[in-house]
């Protein structure tokens, strides 16, 4: 029985990885977007940032075909730095971590804001809510598959 | 499987969405194409930048430079090209856009050097010898002395000169516009007002061939 279940795809947590590919492929596409067609610069952080999620984008399906109980884990060690990253920025945006600290050239400063939707909503931000939405989807897929 | 026509599905909709998007993107009209509005036509021209050709020439090109940037140093034999096929009626002003780390330390040096009246030897020297003084991105304003020199510019006025308020504010209006503007790359090239719709030699050679077709002959 125990391998019968190791080749069945359990369900719900493949759902949750499914989702969380989701998320990573519609940001990738998103930032591809914004500074391929849109041509927004790109600073530093984005940048960073970018080499968090677009793997993610590649990977999960990797772990969705067949389902692999430990694909959350693999995303995770994607997933987390990446959301620190966009913590980190967030806080250079909101001028918490001072000028000095700021890993970027002078001709794209991360605090400068580039664009914003509805009054609050700028690409950083964005990123925030893809990558901790990921976190938090992978953390709850690799509770579920781990009985 | 029901979970590969889904995954399938969900790879067809995020591409369409992101193609579709391209499209709409593209088909909607360039905000940049058109003139700039008359208060960022104040920020583009400053009495104190430094200018080639006559003062009342129809049709000018205000060129926001790094002299630390590969590609202005490429530019800059395009721009003298451009110049030379309608002396008469064509005029240069340049901004500086001092991107590169160090760079303001060479601006400063090429606004001292104009107070020698050797701002465009000097210019040109640093620009064909940026080999030598840029490194990785980064100015190394402590290897343009020998340049300067050569280019004519007595160093012991140019580095009491460097210092002068008047340099550092220049510096800093430029930097300001460069912000109303919103210039983030150089070259960049405004040619009476008109940002080029597109980056490259063609389409500055085309915008100011234009340019002058329409300005009063």
């Amino acid at each position: 029985m125990s391998s019968a279940a190791a080749t069945t795809p359990p369900g719900t947590a493949w759902t949750l990885v499914f989702i969380a590919w989701l998320v990573a492929a519609a940001a990738t596409l998103g930032a591809l977007f914004f500074g391929e067609v849109m041509q927004l610069p790109i600073c530093a952080m984005c940048w960073y940032q970018r080499i968090f999620m677009f793997p993610l984008a590649l990977l999960l399906p990797l772990g969705l075909f067949p389902f692999d109980r430990r694909m959350p884990r693999y995303g995770l060690a994607l997933a987390i730095p990446g959301a620190l990253l966009a913590v980190f920025h967030q806080l250079i945006v909101a001028g918490v971590i001072p000028e000095s600290l700021k890993p970027c050239s002078q001709g794209v400063p991360c605090s400068q804001t580039v664009a914003a939707w509805f009054g609050f909503l700028t690409i950083p931000l964005l990123s925030l809510a893809a990558f901790s939405s990921i976190v938090a989807l992978l953390l709850a897929a690799h509770a579920r598959s781990r009985t | 499987m029901k979970q590969k026509t889904l995954f399938g599905l969900a790879v067809a909709c995020l591409l369409g969405a992101f193609i579709l998007a391209v499209l709409i993107h593209n088909v909607e009209p360039d905000a940049d194409a058109g003139a700039l509005s008359p208060e960022l036509q104040a920020a583009l021209q400053r009495p104190h930048a430094p200018s080639l050709g006559p003062a009342d020439a129809p049709v000018t090109i205000v060129e926001f430079l790094d002299p630390a940037c590969e590609t202005c140093a490429a530019f800059y034999p395009i721009v003298k090209q451009i110049l030379a096929g309608e002396p008469q009626r064509l005029r240069l002003v340049l901004r500086y856009a001092p991107f590169h780390k160090g760079s303001d330390q060479v601006v400063a040096a090429l606004e001292a050097a104009r107070r020698q009246d050797r701002f465009w030897p000097a210019l040109e020297a640093l620009l064909a010898t940026q080999r030598i003084w840029v490194h990785n991105h980064a100015a190394q304003p402590d290897r343009i002395w020998p340049v300067l020199e050569r280019a004519g510019v007595d160093l012991a006025r140019l580095r009491t000169d460097m210092a002068a308020p008047e340099i550092a504010r220049v510096i800093e209006q430029d930097l300001l516009d460069i912000q109303t503007l919103q210039v983030r790359k150089t070259p960049e090239f405004f040619v009476n007002g008109k940002p080029l719709p597109s980056f490259g030699e063609e389409p500055l050679r085309e915008l100011v061939a234009e340019t002058l077709r329409h300005a009063r002959r």
